[in-house]
């Protein structure tokens, strides 16, 4: 981001900045973190911003919210090169690059109907990522096979 | 070694594991007919835990637990029980764990069993979950292959009917896959395999999807044929458009060679005509005598018994 965009968006005191986002996916980050209207977060979003790496970019800040482990791994799915920033009085506190993990616990459901994580066992979703390109994991409960649209689908 | 692991999918079991089941297996039917008292797991005690019913999986593993001198325990009849009373599997799993040394699981949901090994330091032995895993079905289904004509890998094997709904065939794909068979997969377009299935036996083994079986079995080694399971239609009229639109008959065995044999892992609907039953390729009374001494071989292998 140069220096004039970033003035786009204002600088948060506490809370987290998700870069690097494709184009058109920042709804689709916010509406995972459930961050929405009655979340009572503030949040701040550039959709299309012009990108070094690649053409455009959505960037989306938010305020007083952290991202849990189980999180990261479900927004890598759908922005597999975004950097999430730990901010802490102003400033940048810890600086992470997503990368699909090999294994996807919780969030998910599960697109087998007849998997027995959906039912209220007291057990996660649990996926093996396969292969993160295209993206193809593994139910660990009823070892069925999905795709990225499959698994993403119901988010 | 399988010894004190759970049995969930085919993959839990090593190439060396089933070659040793295979071996235990004849012993076992030796010992069997010697009628001999056999004593190796006295004093252990299997729960039997059956969310559908099954009568001849249930009654096969109770008589292999029996054999071998081991109690039995049973939830008699799941429905009325602690799942009408809304308990989850994980609970009735701890409590099962508490009473028995080894848990046998059916249930209609896919990954129930994967789920129950999660909540027990007890082995689980999966006895067929969903349209998913039925893997002791599949090594009886593999030690039939292996006893009735001497080896396994490199056949030319036959599956017809349901494989789409159709349990056993499931695992039973996936293990041939790895003895380098050479697979034929028989059905009507609306029961073919999964697609995800498929993709998991990938290029490990030759695989032709076909519709009918006119012409396709000249070279065939074992035809193993399902049944179509009525429970899986919503539409009654679905189930009964498709009932005996294959069937093994007279004239489907004179196309077959001397020396294959024709497999079924029962009870059989109208898949295989009564005629067929006198010809000595009809191995499926043998095939399910075998579950005996297979499923005695599994328990005293997982529980440390020989
Ligand atoms: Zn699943």
């Amino acid at each position: 981001m140069t220096e004039d965009q970033t003035l786009k968006i204002s600088k948060i005191k506490e809370g987290i900045v998700i870069d690097h986002i494709p184009a058109g996916k920042a709804i689709k980050v916010l509406s995972l973190l459930n961050v929405g209207e009655h979340s009572g977060h503030t949040v701040s979003l550039a959709m299309r911003v012009k990108s070094k790496k690649r053409g455009f970019k959505d960037v989306v800040k938010i305020e007083n919210r952290n991202v849990a482990e189980s999180e990261l791994s479900v927004i890598s799915l759908i922005a597999p090169e975004a950097t999430v920033s730990y901010i802490e009085n102003y400033n940048i506190k810890e600086k992470r690059m997503l990368s699909i993990p090999d294994q996807i616990t919780g969030i998910l459901k599960c697109p087998n109907q007849n998997c027995i994580s959906n039912t209220k066992e007291p057990v996660q979703s649990s996926f093996r990522v396969l292969s993160r390109e295209p993206l193809l994991a593994r139910c660990e409960y009823c070892e069925r096979e999905f795709r990225g649209n499959e698994l993403l689908g119901k988010l | 070694m399988i010894k004190n692991r759970s049995i969930v999918t085919i993959d839990d079991v090593g190439d060396d594991d089933l070659n040793e089941i295979f071996t235990a297996a004849e012993e076992m039917d030796k010992l069997i007919k010697s009628g001999k008292k056999i004593s190796i797991l006295e004093s252990r005690i299997m729960c039997t835990l059956f969310y559908e019913p099954s009568t001849r999986t249930r009654l096969s593993f109770e008589s292999a637990m029996h054999r071998l001198g081991g109690g039995v325990i049973t939830m008699a009849d799941v429905k009325t029980s602690s799942v009408s009373k809304g308990e989850t599997l994980a609970d009735t799993i701890r409590m099962a764990d508490a009473y028995s040394d080894v848990i046998v699981i059916r249930h209609p949901l896919e990954g129930a069993a994967r789920l129950a090994s999660r909540f027990t330091s007890k082995p689980v032995i999966n006895a067929g979950d969903g349209s998913g895993q039925h893997p002791t079905q599949t090594i009886m289904d593999l030690y039939t292959i292996r006893k009735e004509l001497g080896k396994i890998r490199g056949l030319k094997v036959t599956l017809l009917g349901d494989l789409k709904y159709g349990r056993t065939v499931h695992s039973l794909i996936l293990a041939l896959s790895k003895y380098d068979a050479k697979i034929k997969l028989i059905s009507p377009p609306s029961l073919r395999i999964p697609e995800y299935l498929l993709h998991r036996i990938g290029d490990k083994s030759s695989v032709e999807v076909l519709d009918t079986l006119e012409g396709n079995i000249a070279d065939t080694d074992v035809l193993y044929v399902t049944r179509i399971q009525k429970e899986r239609f919503t539409d009654p009229n679905e189930y009964q458009s498709l009932i005996g639109s294959y069937s093994v008959n007279n004239n489907v065995l004179e196309s077959m060679k001397r020396n294959s044999i024709i497999m079924h892992p029962l009870p059989r609907v109208d898949e295989i005509a009564p005629e067929v039953d006198q010809d000595a390729r009809a191995a499926y009374f043998r095939q399910a005598a075998n579950g005996v001494p297979v499923r005695m071989a599994i328990i005293s292998k997982v529980l440390g018994g020989i």
